[in-house]
């Protein structure tokens, strides 16, 4: 019945109409990134180092989205994923005397996952309490989530923080070969195209989301209350367990993220993630979310990621390597992408008045 | 006088409520921890001008561009629901331009007037990118976070872009005497500036109708919209109000500091200042406001902090412990425990009453 639904006309969905600029708009850059600079955007490679680089930034974008198709806001979630990185490295690291000895063994790993896990969910819980049963408004309580993330993480260590453990290290440089994928280097050698481990949680975690959303009755509430909160609470949902429900899920998914972050760089440091959850909302909105909630696809939020990170690669390879230019841009895109918004919302709020 | 004084008990101070109570709890807590917290005393500086100082001094002082900024916050807060999160790149864009002018004359060409002009053109600058802002809001009906986001990303880089270089210095008497203390007057100049904003806006609020415009606009656009209020007018005008408390603030930062740094000028304001509105007890979903409340809770703030420092605090770890503050206070302030305390509070009450009868009764 879907199918039908799809090719006939005009029955394509104002979210689905996002979507599609979306995905558009990311093939038409790609493609005349490969026309006018070639080179490296040819090889598969390519894309996976752009998904190597951002597989945090790609969960801590999905956790956003669901927050946002829920109407609320969460801006504490770069701060807790830096938090999660200091923290598991603290943990990981052995202990040294002053004088060089070492007091204390390293760290299990299994050990440092749940400490991970525990740290994004308690984020989760606190805030998802403070906002959805004391109606405290969302930016609030993240904000302040936000501060005391940074502030816990100086307090762990000020000094930046190298991994020493050694069979974390090995995890940390295990990389997935695709041969067929690789491409022919100058000298004749076939170099097989290299994936993180962290690429791979990264993308479980985008398609579980997508199924909550899309199949699960959870993710139908969190639609439902973002969409209209007032006759979602005349259906018969608990709007304050699934507002609830969407933080602690959130925050879940930045400890995830931190320790994805920690196996791609094995570094912390005060300014990890600094700016994260604001490039979070802005790949969200760019793929189609709703920052009134009630419309949104984490489809959408990865191909978000995606052209922001096309857009820094451009700008990085066209040898314009300036930050200036970089930012300007990705604020010229997001202007476009929240004008286009606006004008699909007027024309539907338009479509139901008259 | 006497039924004043019950009202404050019944009622406490409306909305002022949380923040005094706020203040009051931090003087108490220093006052036990060390007497001597808030001695002022005149010394003089290094140029042989007599000052004023103390902690007390440094926390009106220092909060000077966060105040500022606050108050322009609240209206904007008010009229569109909403919160603007460029400020503090709008700032450093309004400093460049502040510097942008003042950097071709050397340092014997700056004069009041040159000071003057370049003030004004920082102001222009400021107004015309909060007017962009404002039709993002008010004409595209964009969330104000969002429509800020924009200039929240790139707004550092215009900053970059306008001074040319990383820093750009400014130094003359006259750069000093707004952003430290003018020879002769004991008190901080920035301490000065903003007693003259609050009473700019007082009298705005007295002589025009912005208040109540901004406040039926917040309320129900509609509604005011339906009674003949322009409140797309009004959403944008709050924007170029914040515009220019923005470009008196960024002002007032490259004066103190005597040099403009693109990334570093009242770098985190803006979540500052959304807390100084919150914590004065404003909505921050918009309609009534009060921006003697937002100075509070600027004042707040500060006075924090520097509670913070002088407890031997790292300047790195002070965010975790404002953060436990500001939980608290807003956890006091929210209506759910707020209902839930009355409740409790009336519930003893009318036991007290019963008790009371019971006695009555016996006798």
């Amino acid at each position: 019945m879907k199918k039908i639904n799809f090719f006939k006309k005009g029955q394509i969905s104002d979210a689905r109409l996002l979507l599609t600029i979306t995905i558009g708009i990311f093939v038409l850059m790609y493609v005349s990134a490969i026309i006018f600079l070639g080179g490296g955007f040819t090889h598969a490679q390519q894309i996976f180092d752009m998904l190597n680089y951002n597989s945090s930034f790609i969960i801590v974008a999905c956790g956003l989205t669901i927050v946002m198709i829920g109407g609320g806001i969460d801006i504490s979630v770069g701060a807790v994923t830096s938090l999660v990185v200091m923290a598991c490295i603290k943990y990981l690291n052995p202990v040294y005397s002053e004088t060089g000895e070492k007091l204390s063994g390293e760290g299990n790993i299994f050990a440092a996952l749940l400490i991970a896990l525990g740290i994004g969910l308690a984020f989760g819980l606190v805030q998802g309490f403070l906002i959805s049963y004391l109606e405290i408004q969302p930016f609030i309580v993240t904000l302040a989530g936000m501060f005391f993330a940074r502030g816990m993480t100086t307090i762990i260590s000020i000094k930046p923080m190298k991994i020493e453990h050694e069979s974390f290290s090995k995890i940390m440089d295990a990389r997935i070969e695709i041969p067929w994928l690789g491409y022919t280097a100058r000298n004749g050698n076939t170099i097989p195209a290299r994936v993180e481990y962290g690429v791979v949680i990264a993308l479980i975690v985008l398609i579980v989301v997508f199924l909550i959303l899309k199949y699960m009755r959870l993710g139908r509430c969190f639609y439902a209350i973002g969409g209209n909160q007032q006759s979602a609470l005349m259906l018969g949902i608990n709007v304050k367990k699934t507002r609830f429900l969407s933080y602690v899920i959130c925050g879940l998914l930045s400890g995830i993220s931190g320790f994805v972050l920690m196996m791609h760089s094995g570094s912390a440091n005060a300014t990890n993630a600094q700016g994260m959850e604001m490039s979070a909302i802005a790949a969200s909105i760019i793929g189609g979310t709703l920052l009134t909630g009630g419309v949104g696809n984490v489809a959408g939020t990865f191909f978000g990621v995606l052209t922001l990170t096309t857009i820094t690669q451009i700008v990085v390879s066209s040898g314009f390597n300036d930050l200036a230019l970089q930012n300007v841009t990705i604020g010229g895109m997001l202007g476009f992408f929240i004008i286009l918004q606006s004008i699909i919302l007027t024309r539907r709020n338009r479509k139901k008045t008259g | 006088m006497k039924n004043k004084i019950k009202n404050v008990f019944s009622n406490g101070f409306g909305q002022l409520t949380i923040p005094i109570i706020a203040i009051l709890i931090l003087v108490i807590f220093n006052l036990i921890r060390d007497p001597g917290f808030f001695s002022i005393e005149l010394t003089q500086n290094n140029d042989g001008n007599n000052v004023l100082a103390g902690n007390l001094i440094s926390i009106i002082d220092n909060a000077s561009e966060l105040a500022i900024i606050a108050m322009g916050m609240t209206l904007v807060t008010a009229a569109c629901g909403g919160q603007d999160i460029s400020v503090g790149a709008a700032a450093a864009i309004a400093g460049s331009a502040f510097v942008k002018i003042l950097s071709n004359a050397g340092t014997d060409g700056i004069s009041g007037g040159l000071v003057l002009a370049a003030f004004l053109f920082a102001c222009v600058v400021a107004m015309l990118f909060g007017a962009f802002n404002g039709t993002l809001v008010a004409v595209f009906k964009i969330q104000p976070m969002i429509a800020t986001l924009i200039l929240f990303t790139c707004g550092r880089s215009i900053a970059y872009w306008i001074s040319g270089s990383a820093t750009p210095n400014v130094a003359s008497p006259i750069i000093d005497g707004i952003g430290r203390i003018i020879p002769g007057v004991p008190i901080p100049t920035p301490v000065l500036i903003v007693i003259a904003v609050a009473i700019i806006f007082k009298l705005v609020f007295h002589f025009t109708s912005l208040e109540l415009l901004t406040q039926s606009v917040g309320i129900n656009g509609n509604a005011a919209r339906v009674n003949g209020i322009n409140s797309t007018f009004i959403k944008i005008l709050s924007f170029v109000i914040l515009g220019i408390c923005v470009a008196v603030a960024g002002s007032i930062g490259v004066c103190r500091m005597g040099q403009v740094s693109h990334d570093t000028l009242l770098l985190d304001i803006e979540m500052d200042a959304i807390l100084a509105v919150a914590i004065g007890g404003n909505n921050l979903g918009g309609g009534k406001f009060k921006i003697s409340g937002s100075i509070l809770g600027a004042y707040i703030i500060q006075m924090l902090t520097i509670t913070l420092y002088a407890m031997k605090v790292r300047s790195t770890d002070v965010k975790a412990y404002k953060a436990i503050v500001i939980v608290l206070l807003v956890v006091i302030g929210s209506p759910v425990v707020k209902a839930k305390v009355n409740k409790y509070i009336s519930r003893l009450r009318s036991g007290r009453i019963k008790a009371s009868e019971k006695g009555a009764g016996r006798t």
